[in-house]
């Protein structure tokens, strides 16, 4: 743990490269998918390393959500869509036979675009997870601990029973981290968390980000590129690929540390979209 | 300053289509008022007829025997209809619901729809068929009648509501809720067990009450199920045929002299429909309140 924080702080000043000996947490291999006929990704390969931050940006419908479905198996829950080609965490292929999603997803944890907490209290929202997970010794003692972690504890430790409907965007938002930190996950997943939220709660949620990333190793899917900019370590950039019948496709462009996505990308496709040129 | 080539001043056409649309705004207006106003006349002339019977003793002592003129009160066939609605709800409130969560949740569309087809042809069968259909049944195993069978055809009636009434609100519980679950490593039936029917419980309990309130009216499948042959005037045991208020309606109502106790005992019927949707939205705007949504 200790080697881990020291690498982060030496990364962060400046030192190449950001993955040094860091840990593949995924590795995507060949990674179509398909909704129905439509082909949604084509043929992605990435590497996601431990307790960095690695986000995912491009144009609308450029796959980058359908990408990190995969990375929990929520892609299992749409209809008609197929994937091909492996998606392997720590080395275990999650689509592999006898692999369970409901296990996968519970050390690969969400947070969606739109706030969406349970009609129940905060602390009953924090503490269904564990729960039904059947981690109940010490429940309250998890919860204050997910919500600190969080950073919302302060502002709704007098209120706990109260609806949690009743918080603002950015508190909801805040108390969905706290969902997903209770049950104890080793990834999450960030999709678009902040793109229905205030310039405020968003700075927010980025520095639960920062703080998050000891722990957690953490994917985001952001529209905002200032946002990838200011949060990831590693940056990935998905592009659409117009086939000569005109369907789209998504595919990963250029996948490189933040700073030389942004400031020097190899590809040019890269380059006119962080530019503005394109998207 | 010259006159502008334009009036704003209501034209012809203008008027004419005013006309028009006050005219189909009282249309509408007189079409409300028409319902709640057969409504209301049914409501008083019910209580109206029927006020000569409503004493103390009409809801405290038993049915008389026999063709007692006096007739005797409604106490046990209002135990008897509370009974038999209450078994019947039993039955069917947590078959519709399951139902529901089959249609909504796990069934693929075209079972779905298969099954959506069998619940509304079964809410169209005629209820005295159903009645024919579990005495048949029913009593060629049991061999007598009972207030269970009863209730039976009463749940055949209430089922195809409940279920209807209930898928249709799950398919308004927000997928973003499933997810959120699924999310967490919740599997999907506990999901549907802990967030998406705790959230649809609103319309639950309506279409429930609604089929509530339709089982109680029902006379028809009660006649040969739990009428005929009623030895006793004061039981309610379920094992045995019981009275309802439906049928105290139709029996009192052929006799002159008990016409005013048939529509006190309408009344009654009308007045434990009420309370049941009264209660079942009291219950719903509690749970609101404390969810706070």
């Amino acid at each position: 743990m200790e080697a881990i924080r020291t690498k982060i702080e030496v990364a962060g000043a400046g030192l190449r490269p950001v993955v040094g000996e860091r840990q593949a947490v995924f590795e995507a291999r060949d990674v179509s998918v398909f909704y129905g006929d439509q082909l949604a990704i084509d043929n992605v390969n990435i590497d996601i390393y431990q307790h960095l931050i690695t986000a995912i940006i491009g144009p609308s419908g450029c796959g980058k959500s359908t990408f990190i479905r995969t990375l929990n198996r929520m892609t299992d829950l749409v209809p008609g869509a197929r994937l091909s080609g492996q998606v392997r965490y720590r080395g275990i292929d999650l689509y592999g036979p006898g692999v369970d999603a409901v296990e996968v997803r519970r050390r690969i944890g969400m947070v969606f675009q739109k706030p969406n907490p349970f009609p129940k209290s905060i602390y009953d929202n924090v503490a269904y997870g564990l729960r039904i997970l059947g981690m109940r010794n010490g429940l309250d003692e998890r919860v204050e601990r997910a919500l600190r972690s969080a950073a919302l504890w302060d502002e709704v430790k007098d209120r706990l029973g109260d609806t949690a409907l009743g918080l603002s965007g950015g508190q909801q938002q805040r108390l969905c981290i706290a969902r997903a930190i209770a049950v104890e996950p080793e990834v999450i997943l960030f999709d678009e968390p902040a793109s229905a939220l205030d310039p405020i709660s968003t700075s927010a949620i980025e520095d639960l980000m920062h703080e998050l990333k000891r722990d957690y190793t953490l994917v985001i899917v952001t529209h905002n590129m200032q946002q990838a900019a200011r949060v990831a370590d590693m940056t990935a950039f998905f592009g659409l690929e117009v086939a000569p019948d005109e369907s789209r496709r998504g595919v990963l462009v250029e996948y490189d540390e933040t700073e030389k996505i942004f400031t020097n990308p190899s590809d040019k496709r890269t380059e006119d979209y962080i530019t503005g040129r394109f998207g | 300053m010259a006159e502008p080539a334009f009036s704003l001043r209501t034209s012809d056409r203008l008027r004419r289509r005013q006309l028009v649309s006050r005219a189909m705004g009282a249309v509408a207006v007189g079409a409300a008022l028409l319902a709640v106003a057969v409504l209301a006349i049914v409501v008083i002339s019910v209580a109206h007829r029927g006020a000569g019977a409503l004493n103390l003793d009409f809801f405290t002592q038993s049915q008389a025997q026999g063709f007692n003129p006096n007739g005797g009160g409604v106490l046990f066939a209002i135990v008897g209809s509370a009974v038999l609605v209450g078994i019947a709800t039993l039955i069917a409130l947590p078959l519709g619901v399951l139902v529901a969560i089959f249609i909504s949740e796990l069934a693929p569309p075209h079972l779905a729809r298969i099954a959506r087809m069998a619940l509304d042809i079964t809410n169209g069968i005629p209820t005295i068929v159903i009645g024919i259909f579990v005495f048949t049944m029913l009593m060629a195993i049991h061999g007598q009648q009972s207030a269970i069978a009863g209730s039976l055809a009463l749940a055949i009636i209430m089922l195809p509501l409940v279920a209807r009434a209930t898928e249709e609100v799950l398919l308004l519980v927000p997928s973003s809720l499933r997810e959120a679950s699924l999310a967490l490593g919740v599997s999907r039936w506990r999901t549907t067990l802990q967030v998406v029917v705790p959230s649809a419980l609103g319309g639950i309990l309506t279409g429930t009450t609604l089929a509530i309130a339709r089982a109680a009216g029902e006379t028809a499948p009660l006649l040969f199920l739990t009428s005929l042959g009623v030895s006793s005037h004061a039981d309610a045991n379920p094992f045995h045929p019981l009275q309802s208020l439906t049928l105290v309606i139709f029996t009192y109502f052929d006799v002159p002299a008990l016409q005013t106790k048939a529509w006190a005992a309408a009344f009654v019927l009308m007045c434990f429909v009420l309370f049941t949707s009264l209660a079942a939205k009291l219950a719903l705007a509690r749970y609101r309140k404390k969810l706070g949504g």
